[in-house]
């Protein structure tokens, strides 16, 4: 399978960031102003240890009572600084949030432009969601980060600091004491915090299933009723919200022993402070004032160690949807536009010449064997085979949904990787056998072809197709809503739009993978005629399994187990025997009674 | 959920306030307990400045004066401050684990509810009701709900805290309680505010977040049309918009919570400093010690961090309230459908009728007005052991048909019979056992195939294996790396189409069901292999044994329907035609075009194409009318 890039899941965090930043500018705007704001913000938290200390030491060690003018010009002085530094905090947290959700929303509008260039194999080859996840959910991670854990990263680290400074001032033995007892507490918190973080990831694995088991019951509806599996989906349903359930407790049991293991550690350097203090204090190297800021400078060690399992968490999270984000920008396109450089066809009818065309799925056996074929401008040609002989590959390949693993696919001479996507997806357009909708009317749906065209011209076009008979019969004509992935239509009703669709497009190459599968056979010829007549003067190829397409075409290419076996027009290769022969008998069976 | 105006604030508090209680009658036990630990933890924490304020009185400040301590002094202190810890260290854990517990085990017993719901509740129900609201319904809903669940204890506990707090306080100082009465509850209204301004510009941007997983999901869904027409810049565009949109909700969020953050923790801090100045004060007139400095001063420190406690319970909320009413709307949700207690019989073919029905689909939640009429007074029968095919253009209600017939949905007038009685009085699971529908689109379960042909049917593997012979579904199964016990993966996405239709045919065939419904049910599977699977079918029918099955189709083509006694065919919903294939080949001109539209269209090509070559010899440009 072709999936996603994935040298970058080993990257480290590091060079995960370095990449990521550099990725988006709006980042890095500014960032030295951020930071300095930062470090100016978290100097608010020694303010008050200060004051304390200040006030004991000069305020009221005095013999003759409290020196009050001094105590009120510290505190207002004092003051003043928690109100700058808050403001210094409010700039900081403003610039961090534009920058940062900046950055974001550029990163996931790439994220999302890669996706639709990647091919299409490499698109299906990944799980259902997973490519969502990565413009929403994996981008999410990083913004929740950037909005909470992010930002008190930061704060902490900047609090640790300016605490060690303040206490190295007052007592370097003291200082080192507080060291000496929380620095084991970040290690044992980084251990505690992996086994933490493996818990979340159960849970979330869990959380997965679950919401499989739900979605089942859910979109299973239908069938859960027609047999009545209702009590067995239940108890699926049942099975998984309990287990989930079972990691969520048991990742809760986790985390809550981190925040008492940090509150007696805490207790023991307050205690150790105090001892330590006073001998230090009766030994004349320590004043009261001193000794008490410490209490409070503890504290301040205390909220990052509380913090420190979730903040890294979140990190660890952030950086792993960063990477997986980055993973797809790093995924390079297989089958890409040549872009400005490449050429651009003029319009007109489209040749087609497959030059001994080879083509395997990634580690499938090969499924196309030298492909020799040329389509000639204007024709309206019908391509039959039994499922798995090649028929889809080949229009896949004529498309340029996929490169050939050998030989070339050239149209009006022009090989098909030299052609600008803008004006091969212009100039050839294929109907897929399962045409999506989109949640919108059944006009916008069609205008997807062609956005300029106005009501008249849909209407105008259904027309041209014979549909005006059914559009008629839709409630709300062209205004019908087609529901999400069109299901308020019925399965033929959907292939009637897509095939709108492409003809309003305009195309000079017109593909039909199977395009009217699931549509009563009368409508079906009714289109077949019309098509006919509306694809004169273009090249129209049929991907058919009814073989009453491949008896109104000019000519039948059949394929089979990868190879094209016959080719001619139906009543030449009828009287033969072959392939077509066989195939032809069992149609005709199939149609009797 | 209107922007939180102040007049829409009490009823939303005592709605939130209703649901929690909910939670708490549910829970009572690992409630009380998170709550005790939590008040235990309140405790301590007012204590552990009463001895830290004791310490610097009674130790500290002593041996500074004094220029010696005691060791016992020492031990005394260190050992009262550890103790202290020791316990709030215990409530803190207590605390955050029942609280836990409360919130995962109300989560999963409303997603468990909400599910069973989803299962009870009636096909017309879910046809009303968009996927992915169900889904979030389930799960997002379930979760806002039961939020406010994890900080509710502790903030319980911090009330209790404020409350020995402030009698600490007083028992200190009253002019330096007045401080703490006015930073308090300033603290207090200023994460009210906080609150009540973010909690609107959060759920916009949780509602933004929203949008763009839609615009990703249906856009990614839909690559390969946006491939094949060229419109990956456009769609670019498309989402581009909203995540800009989600960005200016993102930063807006960060704004408000930018400017309240630095105001909250400004807050104590400039109360400890008007402590320390008020404080000096009253120690100059001998009210206060140093020591009762430090104790309020180290109270006020302590204090900060869990008075948010209240912010972010009171921030849960109204999300809370908006949850709770989306869970309780399925869980209230009536319209279950209604069973009898007849019973059916059990090793015939069924009989069928139907009688007079009308059926249509009722308006989605939001707009598009009125239903689309879709069956109107269709009648018809099918004898036991006869199969009756139904036939009609694109759109015409065949599948709505069939959904009928094995009572997904009820009609809205008329009935449908089995054997004489009205599905409408059959048991639970009764028309389950004697009906099996195979839709148009598959459905297979994350499961193994043995899994999704059984369902849960405990039958041995041999007719499993019966089963798939007949929906010729062996020979590829046999060749799966596990058989039967082959994970068919999300959705059976490791099958084919045709593989996964079959399958879902040997799901009904493993019931031996008296009356088989197939809906277009062999669409992706080869003719050939069609074919087999028909002549397979004919067989079972007409087993000796008298265990028979009666069968309605839908097929549009001709070698299906020549397996049918009877066929009805529908035009626009209703029966225009009844009769055996050759009669209403005669009769009916919409059927006639319908089936032999491949014979026309061949005959007429064959006419056009001479026709058409004259034309070219003559004049150019009239290849339309050749073919028309």
């Amino acid at each position: 399978m072709t999936t996603l890039s994935g040298t970058s899941t080993t990257e480290g965090a590091l060079s995960t960031l370095r990449r990521g930043l550099a990725l988006s500018p709006e980042f890095r705007a500014g960032l030295p102003v951020t930071l300095a704001l930062a470090l100016a913000s978290t100097a608010g938290r020694v303010v008050v240890p200060i004051a304390v200390q200040q006030t004991i030491d000069k305020g009221l060690d005095r013999a003759g009572g409290p020196d009050l003018p001094f105590i009120r010009t510290a505190v207002l002085l004092c003051a003043v600084a928690v109100l700058l530094t808050a403001l210094c905090a409010y700039a900081m947290n403003v610039r961090l949030y534009k920058s940062s959700e900046g950055g974001l929303a550029s990163l996931r509008v790439k994220a999302f432009r890669h996706v639709h260039d990647l091919s299409m194999l490499t698109q299906s080859g990944e799980r259902r969601g997973a490519l969502v996840s990565r413009v929403t959910g994996d981008v999410d991670q990083i913004s929740n980060f950037m909005q909470s854990g992010g930002l008190m990263f930061i704060v902490s680290i900047g609090q640790l600091v300016v605490a060690s400074v303040l206490m190295l001032v007052y007592s370097w033995q003291l200082a080192l004491l507080v060291w000496v007892a929380f620095v084991p507490l970040a290690f044992v918190l980084r251990r505690f915090q992996r086994i933490v973080s493996a818990a979340y990831t159960r849970v979330r694995e869990r959380m997965g299933d679950l919401l499989a088991a739900v979605s089942e019951s859910v979109v299973g509806a239908p069938v859960i009723r027609a047999y009545a599996a209702e009590e067995r989906t239940g108890r699926r349903v049942d099975e998984t919200v309990d287990t989930h359930r079972r990691m969520q407790t048991r990742a809760q049991a986790m985390v809550a022993l981190t925040f008492p293991v940090s509150e007696l550690v805490a207790a023991l350097a307050t205690a150790a402070v105090v001892v330590a203090g006073v001998l230090l204090g009766v030994g004349g190297h320590l004043t009261a004032g001193e000794l008490v800021a410490f209490l409070f400078l503890v504290t301040l060690f205390v909220s990052p160690m509380q913090t420190a399992t979730e903040v890294l968490n979140e990190a660890q999270n952030a950086i792993a949807g960063w990477r997986r984000v980055l993973g797809v920008l790093d995924t390079v396109p297989d089958v890409a536009d040549p872009g400005e450089g490449g050429e651009s066809l003029p319009r007109g009818p489209i040749e087609v010449r497959f030059d001994s065309v080879g083509f395997a799925y990634p580690g499938g056996p090969p499924v196309l064997h030298d492909v020799d074929v040329t389509i000639a401008p204007r024709s309206r040609v019908a391509i039959v085979g039994q499922t798995g002989s090649g028929k889809t590959t080949f229009a896949k390949l004529l498309t340029r949904l996929m490169d050939p693993a050998s030989g070339r696919v050239l149209v009006d001479g022009v090989p098909l990787d030299r052609v600008r996507f803008s004006s091969l997806r212009e100039r050839v357009v294929m109907v897929p056998q399962d045409g999506f909708l989109f949640d919108a009317s059944l006009a916008d749906n069609i205008r997807y072809g062609r956005p300029d065209a106005s009501d008249g011209d849909l209407a105008a076009a259904l027309a041209e197709l014979g549909l005006a008979d059914w559009l008629e019969g839709l409630p709300d004509g062209l205004a019908t809503p087609v529901g999400q992935r069109g299901e308020s239509l019925s399965a033929g009703e959907r292939q009637l739009v897509a095939l709108a669709r492409a003809y309003v497009a305009g195309p000079d190459l017109l593909v039909l993978d199977e395009a009217t599968s699931a549509v009563d056979p009368a409508t079906e010829v009714r289109i077949q005629r019309a098509l006919d007549g509306v694809t004169r003067g273009r090249t129209a190829i049929s991907i058919a399994h009814r073989l009453s397409t491949a008896e109104a075409a000019d000519e039948v290419i059949v394929f089979d187990a990868g190879r094209i076996v016959q080719r001619g027009p139906h009543a030449e290769l009828v009287a033969e025997p072959g392939v077509y022969a066989d195939l032809y008998a069992s149609w005709t069976a199939q149609r009797g009674i | 959920m209107p922007p939180a105006s102040s007049r829409a604030r009490p009823p939303v508090l005592r709605e939130g306030m209703r649901v929690l209680w909910v939670a708490v009658r549910a829970e009572p036990r690992a409630f009380t307990v998170s709550v005790l630990a939590s008040a235990l933890y309140a405790a301590m924490t007012v204590t552990t400045a009463q001895v830290l304020g004791w310490a610097t009185e009674e130790v500290v400040l002593p041996a500074f004066r004094s220029g010696h301590t005691t060791a016992g002094a020492l031990a005394g202190a260190a050992t009262a401050i550890v103790g202290v810890a020791a316990l709030k260290a215990l409530g803190v854990a207590g605390r955050r684990f029942y609280a836990g517990l409360v919130q995962y085990r109300m989560q999963a017993s409303y997603r468990r509810a909400v599910t069973r719901q989803y299962l009870r509740l009636p096909l017309a129900w879910h046809h009303r009701h968009p996927t992915g609201q169900l889904l979030s319904n389930a799960n997002a809903d379930v979760e806002a709900t039961w939020a406010p669940l994890a900080p509710l204890p502790m903030a319980v506990g911090v009330v209790f805290m404020l409350l020995i707090a402030a009698a600490s306080i007083i028992a200190t100082d009253l002019a330096v309680a007045a401080v703490a009465f006015l930073i308090f509850p300033a603290i207090a209204l200023v994460n009210v505010a906080y609150q009540r301004r973010l909690s609107p510009v959060a759920t916009r941007a949780q509602r933004l977040r929203a949008e763009v997983s839609e615009v990703a999901h249906e856009s990614f869904e839909g690559g390969l049309v946006v491939k094949t027409l060229g419109r990956e810049q456009d769609e670019t565009e498309r989402f581009r918009a909203r995540a800009e949109e989600l960005r200016d909700a993102n930063v807006a969020v960060g704004r408000i919570r930018g400017m309240f953050d630095p105001v909250l923790e400004a807050l104590p801090n400039l109360g400890v400093l008007a402590v320390l100045l008020i404080g000096s004060m009253r120690l100059d007139s001998g009210a206060m010690t140093a020591g009762d400095l430090v104790h309020v001063s180290y109270l006020f420190t302590l204090l900060a961090w869990p008075i948010r406690a209240l912010g972010w319970v009171l921030a849960e909320v109204p999300r809370s309230v908006v949850g709770w009413e989306r869970v309780r709307g399925v869980l209230d949700a009536s319209g279950s459908l209604p069973f009898g207690d007849a019973a059916l019989g059990e090793d015939k073919a069924a009989a069928l009728e139907v009688r007079g029905v009308r059926f249509a689909f009722e308006g989605a939640a939001e707009g598009g007005g009125g239903g689309r009429e879709v069956l109107h007074d269709v009648s018809f029968s099918a004898a036991p052991g006869r199969t009756v095919a139904v036939v009609g253009p694109t759109g015409s209600g065949k599948s709505t048909l069939t959904s009928l017939l094995v009572r997904l949905v009820d009609p809205a007038d008329g009935s449908v019979l089995l054997d004489g009685v009205d599905l409408r009085d059959v048991r639970r699971g009764g028309v389950a056992a004697s009906a099996a529908l195979v839709p148009q689109q598959t459905f297979l379960f994350d499961d193994t195939v043995r899994g999704n042909v059984t369902l849960g049917l405990d039958v041995p593997d041999e007719r499993v294996w019966e089963a798939l012979r007949l929906a010729q579904a062996d020979g590829f199964v046999a060749g799966l790396p596990g058989g039967l016990d082959t994970q068919v993966g999300e959705r059976g996405a490791t099958l084919s189409g045709g593989q996964r239709q079959r399958l879902a045919l040997a799901r009904a065939l493993v019931r031996r069901p008296r009356l088989l419904v197939l809906d277009d049910a062999t669409s992706s599977v080869d003719p050939q292999v069609e074919a087999r699977i028909l002549r397979g079918l004919r067989e079972a029918q007409s087993a000796g044994d008298g265990s028979g099955v009666t069968v309605v189709v839908v097929a549009y083509r001709k070698a299906t329907i020549g397996l049918a006694d009877e066929v009805v065919y529908l035009e626009r919903g209703r029966v225009t035609a009844r009769g055996a294939h050759a009669e209403l080949l005669e009769t009916s001109e919409g059927y006639r075009d319908l089936v032999n539209a491949y014979e026309r269209a061949e005959a007429e090509q064959e006419a056009g194409q001479e026709a058409g070559q004259e034309i070219e010899r003559g004049a150019a440009g009239g290849g339309e009318e050749a073919v028309a």
